[in-house]
Order: structure tokens, then sequence, then C-alpha cells
């Protein structure tokens, strides 16, 4: 990766006249130089494409290469500088074009083929317009005209980014530019002024909930594992980021690492250890390696280490990668992990934050929790409360996901409605589909419909209505999607996921998945009797559901009936259909559908039967086929197959 | 091959349990997976009995006791890629591949493995044949990806 770019300063300049000056205004001729640092000014052109893993997959990597291409082939000076991502997924792979003088414009989905066309038009002042995404605001440089401004766009506007406010704007890898836009200097200022108790008693201040799922203040929790006296203590900063439809923890790490990394120092420090952990999925490779490059940066630069800048405080931070096993988000889970053993959850009490990691002291934060910590103590935890609502202050990341047109991640302030979320940010479900659900929380988590999709996104109003808000993740759900067959990938995954531990979590989800099977399979042959069966199975989820709730010894057996019970309450008609009428509407449980001939239609070309895998296709050449219905597995091949739209579905 | 083992062991310090983890995902980074000689030798290291270290390393998805195929396909069964008929996708490569999800073909060309959510959702269903992505995934489509990997070794 090359992520070196042109910085006009060195370390001990910004050490001296940056970290080590606590006034709150920079002097001028410094706070001029971090101008330049963060490229407010720009002598040449600078190319910026963002090389997140989404930005990957999306072709980003492509693109740069084409860049670098481009420039050498022209001859051109330019500084091409990889950032993290936007956060718009949709419209990676993003680049952004900063010429001297003017402001910043942002492209769209610039593959490496659209790439020269994109920057021809820059290198001659004439925006491609159809690729635009919008332009920064600054108001020292000159606007492009006809641009539209890239915080007005919907997906932009509402948001308020301050966890996200480097995303896609500084190189994750510089520790310069992180320090240029105000990075490190809380954490300097937190240690030489502060004592332990003052920096717990600002977090519990400001509000900060837990951003794992539980919500649970962090200042308090700090300030229990302080308290209790003992040789060692430890932070665990929690990356597994378990739940299958998460990306933003990875998004973070990968946009700012040293963000989440200065959070996690100063946690450390507030609890008196000198030793953290981050414990990080291990597929995330590029995460990983951001993250390791931001630890040798802040080691270089002092701030990890012996006696940090002579405050006397000790810090290291070892990064452990998780194996892969969705139970080992759980904090006690995780601590077995990292101490070599099988993830598997220990009863609490005795909480972590009493004995945890070797028996010690523990403290456990999530990513997005620890990165809201250097922005309390930058503005105050009065800033931090007169973010969000009452019952949950700050701004939440979420990951908008599935049937929405802007899918990505966005920061808005707690309490924004879940309306306006997927049909501002997310401008609305795609393709004139209508609105269905939308899943909130993962496996843990529940469903939102029509009817109640105006309820404010925060900790309380989601929980009144059975919804657990877990990492942030909303998948919005389509007419053509089924919600039985969601709640069943819920229940296989968390079958799969569930330790053993428990019967009731290890059995009890094997049990609900059958019952979701049964009502998505078709029997060999159907009479009153089997859908007597199936009418008890879902009589039975009930009571499942509440003997897994209370029996189980951790989160994952505790919540893993939040998505059935949700689904019986707002779905009762999808359950009804697909156990009477045996029929699926969206179309997704295959195994339901019933495909048959229309004599009128079918020419008798015979190019369905041979395909079937079942030969369930009987008939003769130039004649009207015919389906036999009980060897019909639904698989869907001849209606693919049919020329003349002869095959139907009941 | 037990050299490099001796060389990844030799990084780590003896006896420590709480660096079994690390030690089997630095084994696997480099042979691709796990071998029973490679894990005698970790428990002769660690002072393990070598059935709990099997024990440990079953529990954790990541860890395999197979190499892995030449083509590696990691197939996303996240939330978003299943609700965009990511299933479809594993049947489609189980009859194509004739293998299951952590299996390898019998001619060690292709293994499949399911991941939780890549990180690219607007692309779903998607996933990875060593380091190509292929994206927006359709069922029909399948036979032709995998077909376009044999006709290239060929
Ligand atoms: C099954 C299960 C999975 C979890 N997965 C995660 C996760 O991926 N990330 C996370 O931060 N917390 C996860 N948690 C919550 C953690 O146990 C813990 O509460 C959290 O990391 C505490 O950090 P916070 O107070 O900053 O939220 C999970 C809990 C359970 C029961
Ligand atoms: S509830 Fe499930 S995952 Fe949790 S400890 Fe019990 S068996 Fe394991
Ligand atoms: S849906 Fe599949 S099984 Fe049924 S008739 Fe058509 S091809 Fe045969
Ligand atoms: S833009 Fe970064 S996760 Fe999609
Ligand atoms: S669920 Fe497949 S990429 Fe997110």
């Amino acid at each position: 990766m090359s992520l070196n770019t042109h910085i006009p300063v060195d370390k001990e300049y910004l050490v001296n006249n940056v970290l080590l000056n606590e006034s709150a205004d920079l002097p001028a001729d410094v706070e001029k130089l971090l101008k330049l640092v963060r490229r407010e000014k720009v002598k040449y052109p600078v190319i910026f494409v963002g090389t997140g893993s989404c930005g990957l997959i999306s072709g980003a990597g492509e693109t740069l290469i084409e860049i670098n291409k481009y420039l050498s082939d022209r001859d051109l000076r330019a500084d091409v500088v990889e950032t993290g991502c936007t956060g718009y997924c949709s419209m990676e792979p993003v680049i952004e074009v900063q010429l001297p003088g003017k402001t910043r414009v942002s492209f769209k989905n610039v593959t490496s083929e659209k790439l020269p066309f994109v920057l021809d038009g820059m290198f001659n002042s004439m925006v491609p317009v159809e690729h635009v995404l919008g332009q920064y605001k600054s108001p020292s440089l000159e606007l492009w005209k006809d641009v539209p401004f890239i915080g007005e766009l919907s997906f932009f506007s509402m948001q308020y980014r301050n966890l996200m406010k480097n995303w896609g704007r500084i190189n994750p890898l510089s520790i310069e530019e992180y320090i240029a836009t105000g990075g490190y200097r809380s954490y300097i200022k937190t240690i030489r002024n502060y004592t332990h108790e003052e920096v717990c008693d600002i977090v519990e201040k400001s509000g900060l909930q837990g951003r794992g799922g539980g919500g649970f203040l962090t200042g308090k929790k700090w300030k229990v594992a302080h308290t209790v006296m003992a040789d060692q203590r430890y932070l665990l900063c929690n990356a597994d980021e378990s739940d299958p439809g998460g990306f933003a923890n990875r998004a973070m790490i990968e946009s700012d690492p040293h963000r989440l990394l200065e959070g996690v120092i100063i946690a450390a420090y507030a609890i008196g250890t000198s030793k953290a952990y981050i414990y990080i999925r291990n597929d995330y490779r590029n995460a990983i390696e951001r993250l390791e490059k931001a630890v040798d940066r802040a080691r270089d630069y002092g701030l990890l280490g012996h006696d940090v800048y002579g405050s006397g405080f000790n810090i290291d931070v070892i990064i452990r990668k998780g194996p892969g096993a969705f139970v080992c988000g759980e904090e006690t889970a995780m601590i077995s992990s990292i101490e070599g053993k099988r993830g598997m959850p220990r009863p609490k009490p005795p909480y972590p934050a009493v004995s945890g990691l070797f028996g010690k002291p523990t403290v456990v934060n999530n990513v997005e929790t620890l990165s809201n910590i250097p922005a309390i103590f930058e503005n105050g935890p009065d800033w931090f409360m007169s973010l969000g609502n009452e019952t949950s202050p700050g701004t939440k990341m979420l990951v908008l996901s599935g049937k929405v047109n802007n899918q990505g991640i966005i920061e808005v302030p707690m309490g924004t409605s879940v309306k306006d979320l997927i049909f501002g940010a997310g401008g609305g479900i795609p393709g004139k589909k209508s609105f269905r659900a939308v899943q909130i929380g993962g496996p843990s988590g529940g469903f939102i419909t029509a009817d109640n999709i105006d309820i404010p996104y925060d900790f309380d109003s989601l929980a009144s209505e059975g919804v657990y808000m877990g990492s942030g993740v909303m998948v919005v759900l389509d007419q053509d999607c089924c919600i039985i067959d969601t709640v069943k990938y819920f229940m296989d995954f968390i079958q799969k996921e569930s330790c053993g531990k428990c019967i009731p979590c290890r059995e009890g989800t094997r049990r609900m998945l059958e019952v979701y099977e049964n009502i998505t399979k078709r029997p060999v042959d159907e009479n009153g009797h089997t859908t007597l069966e199936r009418f008890k199975g879902v009589m039975q989820l009930e009571s499942l559901a509440s003997v897994i709730k209370d029996t189980s010894l951790c989160g994952l057996g505790q919540k893993a009936p939040n998505p059935v019970i949700s689904s019986l309450k707002y779905f009762r008609s999808e359950y009804e259909e697909h156990i009477f009428d045996r029929k699926c509407s969206a179309g997704v449980c295959k195994e339901l559908r019933l495909f048959y001939i229309d004599v009128e239609k079918c020419t008798g070309c015979t190019a369905c039967a041979p395909k079937c895998p079942e030969s369930a296709i009987i008939g003769t050449k130039h004649h009207p086929f015919f389906i036999v219905e009980e060897k019909c597995t639904g698989c869907g091949i001849c209606y693919d197959v049919c020329k003349f739209s002869a095959i139907l579905v009941k | 091959m037990d050299d490099q083992t001796s060389v990844i062991l030799s990084r780590y310090p003896r006896g420590h349990r709480d660096c079994l983890i690390p030690i089997l995902q630095d084994i696997q980074e480099e042979y691709g997976y796990l071998s029973e000689s490679s894990v005698i030798e970790v428990a002769r290291y660690l002072g393990l009995p070598s059935s709990k270290i099997f024990g440990l390393a079953t529990f954790y998805n990541q860890f395999r006791f197979e190499p892995r195929g030449r083509f590696h396909i990691r197939l996303c069964h996240g939330t978003s890629c299943h609700v965009t008929a990511a299933s479809e996708i594993i049947k489609e490569l189980g009859k194509k591949l004739r293998i299951g999800p952590g299996e390898i073909s019998r001619d060690g060309m292709f293994s499949l493995e399911l991941v939780a959510c890549m990180g690219a959702c607007h692309l779903a269903p998607l996933m990875q044949v060593n380091d190509n992505y292929h994206t927006r995934l359709d069922p029909a489509g399948i036979r032709d990806i995998i077909d376009s990997y044999i006709e290239g070794e060929e």
C-alpha cells in the first residue's frame, strides 16, 4: 500500500507544538501548518481513493492502479492518497479530487474504466457532472459551479458525523493527519491533568452507554473495575463484530484506527491498567493491518509504552485475532478465548469488571463505545449529553442494508425516527416495491413494521417494541422478502453458533429451527394431520421461547427467541399463510411453490421436461405438458426455461 | 514442513496456554490448515494433551483440518446476502462442485467456506474466489464462473 503522502511537519514538531501544547487554541503559525497537513490548502492536485474493504470489493484497487497509470502516462504531478470509506457503500468506488484553490469534489462508482473520463474532466476544469457525488463546503476555497454540496444529499443531510468525521477524509494510516484533526490531544491532556476517578466521572456524566448492544453506562463500569483492589487489571476492546450483517466496527478501524486507539488508551488510563487487548475478528484482514500499523505509529510517537511523556502512565496494546465464533462476542466467552480456551461464556456474577481476564478486573467495551471517548474529552461531557435524546445521549452508527436505495453506514443522533433513517438517509425502497419490515439487531433483535416505523431509534424506544438495538444493523425487507424465511435464517445461525453449554439454548433453538423447517417444507403427502402438526409446532414456539429466554446462561441464548417473538407479534398472517394455505406470497420458500402448466399457452415445445431434476414433467411433443404435483419440488427451473410463459406458480 | 512449525513456536514462550490460539493461527496462515503432526508438536510445546487442542480448534469456525482447494471459495451468508438469495447460490455451488460448506472437491481444486458479512452488502450476494470477488451473484451464472476457473487452469 502506498500511503505515503507529503507531510510538511515531522514528529518532533507535532509532539512539541501540538500534543504537548494544552491551550485550547494553537498559535497561528502552528495552525497554518496543520491546515496543510489537513489539506485545507493544497499545492498540487490531490486524488483520494477510498480503500476500505467495501471500496476494494467494489473495485477501488483497480481504480487506484488506473490513477497511478493515468498520472505517469501523462507525466502529471499529483498526490494520491488512500482514505477509509465515506460510508456511502452504494457509491463505491468513491474517489475525490482536490485541485489547488478549489473545493474538494467527490465522484461515485468510479471503476477503473470510468477513471480516465473523470480525471480528463477535472484536469481540464470541467467537472464530469454525471459522475459527481458532490463537493465539500469550504470558506476559503473557490466553489465549483453547478456541483451540489455533498452534505445536502439525502444520505448525508440528517447525519451528524462525530465518530465518522475523518472517514474518507484523512489517510487512516497517517498519525500526523489524525493529530492535525485534534487527535491524541485529549489523551495527553487527560493523563496529565485528571485522576483516574475524574476520567471515570467525566465519562459517566456524558451519559455514554455501551454500543455493543447492552447500553450499560460506560463510566459506571469503569468505576467498578477501578475500585476493585487488584495487582493487575485489563481493558478489552470488543472488535469481534459477530452480528452476521454488521460491518460498522470494521469500517471504523479501517477509516480512523487512531480514534479507536486513543479511546482504548484513555479507557485503560481510567481504570488504571497498563495492558489493553483488542480482540478483532481474524477475517478482518484489512482492518487488522491498519490497526497494527496504527499501534506501531503510536508507539513510535511515544504515545504507547513506558512513562508516556513523563506522566508516569505505562500502556501497551495487544491485538488478538478472534478465530470465528459468534458467541465470542459475548464478553466472558471472549475472555475465555483470550485465555486460550474454548469461547464458552461463564455465569455472571462475578462480572468481568470484578473478575475477568486471568481472574483480574476487566472492562470490556465495544469499538464504537471507545471511539466516542476522545471527542467527549475534546468537547466536554455536556456537549455529548446535548446530542441524541434524554434516554440515549450521543450519536449512533448504523448499517443500512438489504432492500434500500442508499446502502452504507451512517451516523445519526440517537432518537432519529426509524422512518427517517429508511426513507430519508436510506432513500426508500428500490424498484417501486413496498416496504415490509426492517430487521434491527440481527439474531438477537426483532422487526419494526410499517405500523410502528415512526419510533425513535434509541435504546428504550426500541426495547419497548421488543427490539434489541444490538450492533446497529438494519436490514430492510421489501415485499419480496419472507419474514418466516428470515427468522429461519437466524434460528439456523443461532443453532449452529450455540456453544452447547446450556441445554435450552442448544436443544431449544434446534427445536425452533425444526418448526420453521416444517412450515416451509412440503411434506410427502399432505393431510389434515400434518397441518395440525405445523400448527402445534408454531403454538409451541411461544413456550419454547420463554423457556430458552429464562434458562440460558448468556445473551446468545437469552436473546435467541427475539426474532421469533417479534415476528409472531407482527406477522401472524404470514405464519398462517405458510401453515394453512401452504403458500409463501413472497415466493422465497421455494418448496411451497406449486407449479402448473397453462394448457392454453403450452406449445408442447419439450424444453422443460428434460431440465426437470425430478422428472416431474410429462407430455408428448406438440401437446400441452403436465406437471405431476407430487413429484415437483418447486425448484423453478422449468419456470425459467419456458419461453412461452406457460408455467405458472400457484 | 515441521521446521516451519518450530520457527513459529519459537516466537512464543513455552507452556503459555494463552498463546495457543495465536500459534494455531500462525500455523494455519503458513500451511492453510492444521495438520495432525503440527497439532502434536504444539501440544508438546505448550504441555497440553493434543486432544485438548483439537477440542479447542474444532470449537472455532476458522480452523481447518484439511488443506484448501487450489481455488478457495468464500461465500458470504450474512443477513443481507441471505435476503438476496445466497442460499440459492450455496445450492448451485453444491450441485456444480458436489461439495458442501467446509468441504473440498475430490480433485482438490475447489474448497468452500461460508462466511458472515464481508462488509459489502450493497453488492450482495457475493463470493470471493482466492483474490477475486464476484458480486451480485445470480444462481444461473454460478456455473459459468466456476467453469472460467476450470478453463483457466487447463
Ligand atoms: C452472543 C453475543 C454476541 C455479542 N457480540 C458482540 C459484538 O460483536 N460486539 C460487541 O461489542 N459486543 C457484543 N456483545 C456484547 C458484549 O458481551 C458486551 O456486552 C459488550 O462488548 C460490552 O461493551 P459496551 O459496554 O461498550 O457495549 C455480544 C453479546 C452476546 C451475548
Ligand atoms: S446460552 Fe447458549 S451460547 Fe450462551 S452459554 Fe448457554 S449454550 Fe452457550
Ligand atoms: S419446478 Fe422444478 S421440480 Fe417442479 S416441475 Fe419445474 S423443474 Fe420440475
Ligand atoms: S463505504 Fe465503507 S463500508 Fe461501504
Ligand atoms: S451480508 Fe454478505 S456482505 Fe454483508
